[in-house]
C-alpha cells in the first residue's frame, strides 16, 4: 500500500494510544457499522460509532409508496424479525383508518409476532455465543429457527421477510397444516432452550466473559433512551405489550423479566427468559384461538372492504373484487388525514410509527423509531474503561440490526 | 391523581401562557405547538414539574410542510411518562432559511444522534449539540435529502428508465 | 394443491443407498499407473471442491446465509467449510445485502485486497441490482464497482437459491482456463473498472 492510500490524522504518532478500527466489513455477521477505538494497551480510552453503511433511505421511500407498498419496507427494517414489523405497520394504518379487528384476528396475531419475537432473541443470544467462541449453541437453534421459517412460510409464503397480513388481519387463514407445524414447534422447542441454556448460563467460561462487561444503570438507560431487553437487563421494566396493550395482549398472563446490572450477562438472561414467556404466550392464544367454533373460526380478517385487499380467488374471478383490488394497491382510496403515533414491543425495544397523512395515496411523512438507532449511541458509555475483547461482547449482545439501525 | 391531557395542557398554559399554542388530540395524544425559543424551557418544566415528569425521549424527527412560509420545518418530539403511561407530542416551527432550534441533548442523551438525523435529512441546525455532523448519509452529501424538494432516486443512474417504471 | 411438505413434520426414513455423489474424473488418458488429463482440469477440480468463501453479509440476505450456514442446509457439503473473514486467504467474494453508496468504498478495498484468482458472487436483488431500494443512497448493483461473476436473484433468495448460486460459481471455477487472468479481455475488464 503505498502512502496515498493511508493519511495520518493530526497527532497521531505523538498520541499514546492506539486507534483501531473495528468495522465495517468485521468478522460477525452483525451488520455493517464502525467502531474506532482509543485502546491504552488493552483498554478501551474512547469509542466513536460511524453508522449509515446500510442507510436505505426507507422514509424518503414511503412518502412515494401507497400504504400496502410500505409493507416490504418495513420488512426490512428489523430483518430478523419481520412480522413484528409489518403487524406494527398495519396496526398503525388501522388506527389511522379507524378499522376495528376481531378476536380471533389478534390471537393469531400474537402466535406470529411471539414466534418472530423468539426467532431474534435466539439470534441475538446465539451470536454472543458464536462471538465468545461458542459455535455449537448457535447450530442447536438454527434448526428450529427453520422451523419456525416453515411456519411463516405456511402462512404467508416467504421465509425471513414475510410481507405478512393486511390492514385488517391476515390474506389467508392458517391452515391445519400451520397448526399442526405450530404443535409441533411447541413440543419440541422448550427442550431444545433447556439444552441452549445448559451450554451457557451457568458455563464458566461465558459467565466470565460477560459479566461485567457494558454495565449501565437504569437513570442512564432511560435517559439514552434505551428500550427493550436492554433496558429491562438494566432494571427498568417498561414493555410496551403492558404499557400500551395493542392486539388483545392486555388477555394475557406473562412476566416482564427485570435484571439487575445491565451488563451482558443479564442481557442474556433477559432474553433467555423472554424466550420463555414467549412460549407461555403461545401456548395461551394458541389455546384461545382453538376456542372459536364454527364461523368465528373462519375470522382472519376485519370488515373493512376499503382498506383490506379482496382475497385472490375473488380477485381471479370476479370483476369488483379486482377492481377494489387494483384501486387499494394503486392508493386510489381514501386515506383520511391525520397524524398518528403507535408503537409496538420489537425484539430490540419500542418500534414506533409516526405517520402523518395529508388524504393523498401515500404518506405525507412516516418516521421509524427505531430503537437500535437510539440505543447505539451508548456504546462508548458502556464500553469505556473496559478491555478489547469485551467490546465484540457488549456489541453482539445489545442485539444490533444494521437495517434496523440506519433505515 | 391520574395525569389527564386536560391537567397537562392547563399546566403548560398556566407556565407559559401564549407562547405555547394549537393544542389538539389526535387519537388520543396531546399535540401542542411552543414557540422556536423556548423549546427548551418547555422540555424542562415537563420534565421537572412534580405532576408531570415526562422523563423519557420517545422520539425526535422534523417533517418539512414547504407551503408555510416562516414555519417550514417542524421538529417533532415525543415525550412519555413512564410512571403515568402518557405520550404527548410537542412541535416547534422553524425558518427554512435559518433552521436554528437549541439542542436537548443535556436534558436527554438520546436526543444526540436523533438530532443529528434530522440535521442530515433536514438540515435543521441544532445550537449547542456536541458533534452536528452528518451520521446517516456520506459526509461529503451537500444537500438535505428528506426536504420535499429533492427527489427519491439517484440522477445519475442510466440502468432504470423512468418511462418504464412509472416515474 | 400444496407441494409435498417434508421436513419437520413427516420424516421420512433416511436411504444412503444412491444418496452419496463421487466427483466425476475429467476426460483423459489413462494406462498403466498414469492418468493423463489436463491441467486445467486438475487444478479446477481442485480449487472448484474447496472454494473459502468471504461472506460480506450486510442485510437480509445475511441471514439467509446463516440459514445456510446452519446443519439444515448445510453450506459446507460445498467445499466452503472454512469461512475466511479475511480477504486475502479468500477466493469468492459473496456479497450478500444492499450495498448502499457510503459502503462501496470498503467493498472495492476488500475486493483489491483479494488475491487472484477471485470470484465475486452477487447474493439477492440489492447486491444485483439495487432491489427495491431505488434511492439516492443506495449503490444500484456491485457490478457498478466491482465485476460480479454470479447474480443470485431474490429478496432474499432461499438457501437453495444461494446453493444454486454457488454451484454456477463451482461450474466457473471449473472450467476456468489457466491463461484467463492475464488475457487481454480480463484486463479489459479490470480497467473498465478503474482495477489495476
Amino acid at each position: 500500500m503505498s502512502e496515498q492510500h493511508i493519511k495520518l490524522p493530526e497527532g497521531s504518532i505523538e498520541k499514546n494510544s492506539t486507534t483501531l478500527n473495528l468495522g465495517p466489513t468485521h468478522p460477525a455477521t452483525h451488520g455493517v457499522f464502525q467502531n474506532i477505538l482509543e485502546l491504552d494497551g488493552e483498554r478501551i480510552v474512547s469509542a466513536e460509532q460511524t453508522v449509515g453503511y446500510i442507510h436505505r433511505a426507507f422514509e424518503k421511500i414511503a412518502e412515494r409508496r401507497p400504504l400496502y407498498q410500505i409493507t416490504p419496507l418495513t420488512d426490512r427494517l428489523n430483518y430478523c424479525s419481520s412480522p413484528i414489523n409489518n403487524t406494527g405497520w398495519h396496526l398503525t394504518c388501522e388506527k389511522l383508518l379507524g378499522v376495528k379487528i376481531p378476536k380471533r384476528v389478534d390471537y393469531l396475531r400474537i402466535i406470529i409476532m411471539e414466534l418472530a419475537r423468539i426467532s431474534d432473541h435466539l439470534i441475538c443470544n446465539s451470536v454472543v455465543g458464536v462471538d465468545s467462541g461458542a459455535y455449537t449453541g448457535f447450530l442447536y437453534v438454527m434448526q428450529y429457527r427453520e422451523l419456525i421459517y416453515e411456519i411463516y412460510e405456511e402462512i404467508c409464503g416467504s421465509r425471513l421477510t414475510t410481507n405478512m397480513g393486511r390492514i385488517g388481519g391476515f390474506e389467508r387463514n392458517f391452515t391445519n397444516l400451520a397448526f399442526e407445524k405450530l404443535e409441533k414447534f411447541l413440543a419440541e422447542y422448550p427442550e431444545v432452550l433447556r439444552e441452549f441454556e445448559n451450554l451457557f448460563t451457568r458455563n464458566r467460561i461465558f459467565m466470565e466473559r460477560t459479566i461485567g462487561a457494558g454495565p449501565i444503570s437504569g437513570e442512564r438507560a432511560l435517559n439514552y433512551g434505551f428500550t427493550g431487553p436492554n433496558l429491562r437487563a438494566a432494571g427498568v421494566d417498561y414493555d410496551v405489550r403492558v404499557h400500551t396493550p395493542y392486539s388483545s395482549y392486555e388477555d394475557f398472563d406473562f412476566e416482564i423479566p427485570v435484571g439487575t446490572t445491565g451488563d451482558c450477562y443479564d442481557r442474556f438472561l433477559v432474553r433467555n427468559q423472554e424466550m420463555w414467556q414467549s412460549i407461555n404466550l403461545i401456548k395461551q392464544a394458541y389455546r384461545k384461538v382453538q376456542e372459536f367454533k364454527g364461523a368465528e373460526a373462519e375470522v382472519y380478517h376485519a370488515d373493512a372492504p376499503a382498506y383490506y385487499l379482496p382475497e385472490k380467488k375473488d380477485v381471479y374471478t370476479k370483476m369488483e373484487a379486482l377492481i377494489w383490488h387494483f384501486k387499494i394497491i394503486m392508493g386510489e382510496t381514501d386515506i383520511p388525514p391525520g397524524e398518528v403515533y403507535l408503537s409496538v414491543e420489537g425484539a430490540n425495544g419500542e418500534l414506533g410509527f409516526y405517520l402523518i397523512s395529508d388524504g393523498g395515496r401515500a404518506p405525507y411523512r412516516l418516521h421509524f423509531r427505531r430503537p437500535c438507532f437510539i440505543y447505539y449511541q451508548a456504546y462508548s458509555e458502556l464500553t469505556k474503561g473496559s478491555m478489547l475483547s469485551d467490546a465484540v461482547i457488549v456489541m453482539s449482545s445489545l442485539n444490533l440490526i444494521a437495517g434496523e439501525m440506519d433505515g | 391523581m391520574s395525569l389527564t391531557n386536560e391537567t397537562i395542557k392547563e399546566q403548560l398554559i398556566g407556565k407559559f401562557g401564549e407562547q405555547v399554542s394549537h393544542f389538539e388530540e389526535p387519537y388520543g395524544m396531546l399535540s401542542f405547538e411552543s414557540l422556536n425559543e423556548i423549546n427548551l424551557k418547555v422540555m424542562q418544566f415537563l420534565y421537572d414539574e412534580p405532576g408531570l415528569q415526562f422523563r423519557f425521549l420517545t422520539d425526535l424527527c422534523a417533517v418539512h410542510f414547504p407551503g408555510q412560509t416562516g414555519r417550514e420545518i417542524a421538529v417533532v418530539y415525543h415525550l412519555h411518562n413512564l410512571v403515568e403511561n402518557v405520550r404527548i407530542r410537542f412541535k416547534v416551527f422553524t425558518d427554512i432559511e435559518k433552521p436554528d432550534v437549541f439542542t436537548a441533548t443535556q436534558l436527554f442523551s438520546a436526543a444526540n444522534w436523533m438530532e443529528r438525523e434530522t440535521f442530515d435529512f433536514y438540515g435543521v441546525n441544532f445550537v449547542g449539540h456536541p458533534n452536528l455532523k452528518r451520521i446517516l448519509n456520506v459526509d461529503e452529501m451537500d444537500y438535505f435529502p428528506m426536504r420535499k424538494e429533492y427527489p427519491l432516486e439517484e440522477q445519475t443512474r442510466i440502468d432504470k428508465d423512468d418511462a418504464m417504471f412509472g416515474r | 394443491m400444496a407441494r409435498p411438505v417434508r421436513f419437520n413434520i413427516h420424516p421420512i426414513a433416511a436411504d444412503i443407498k444412491n444418496n452419496i455423489s463421487v466427483t466425476e474424473m475429467p476426460p483423459g488418458h489413462t494406462g498403466e499407473g498414469f492418468f493423463a488429463t489436463r491441467l486445467s482440469d486438475v487444478v479446477g477440480l481442485a480449487r472448484k471442491n474447496s472454494i473459502w468463501p468471504l461472506p460480506f453479509a450486510t442485510s437480509c440476505c445475511g441471514i439467509e446465509f446463516m440459514a445456510l450456514m446452519g446443519s439444515h442446509y448445510d453450506f459446507a457439503r460445498f467445499g466452503a467449510e472454512r469461512l475466511g473473514f479475511s480477504p486475502r486467504q479468500c477466493d469468492l467474494l459473496m456479497v450478500m445485502g444492499t450495498i448502499a453508496k457510503k459502503m462501496g468504498p470498503p467493498l472495492k478495498q476488500v475486493y483489491l485486497q483479494m488475491a487472484e484468482p477471485r470470484w465475486v458472487m452477487a447474493v439477492g436483488a440489492c447486491a444485483a441490482s439495487g432491489g427495491i431500494f431505488d434511492s439516492y443512497s443506495v449503490l444500484q448493483g456491485i457490478d457498478q464497482i466491482i465485476p460480479v461473476d454470479v447474480y443470485v436473484p431474490g429478496c432474499p433468495p432461499r438457501p437453495e437459491a444461494i446453493i444454486d448460486g454457488f454451484l454456477r460459481i463451482q461450474d466457473l471455477v471449473g472450467e476456468e482456463r489457466l491463461r484467463r487472468r492475464n488475457s487481454e479481455q480480463y484486463q479489459g475488464l479490470m480497467d473498465s473498472y478503474g482495477i489495476k
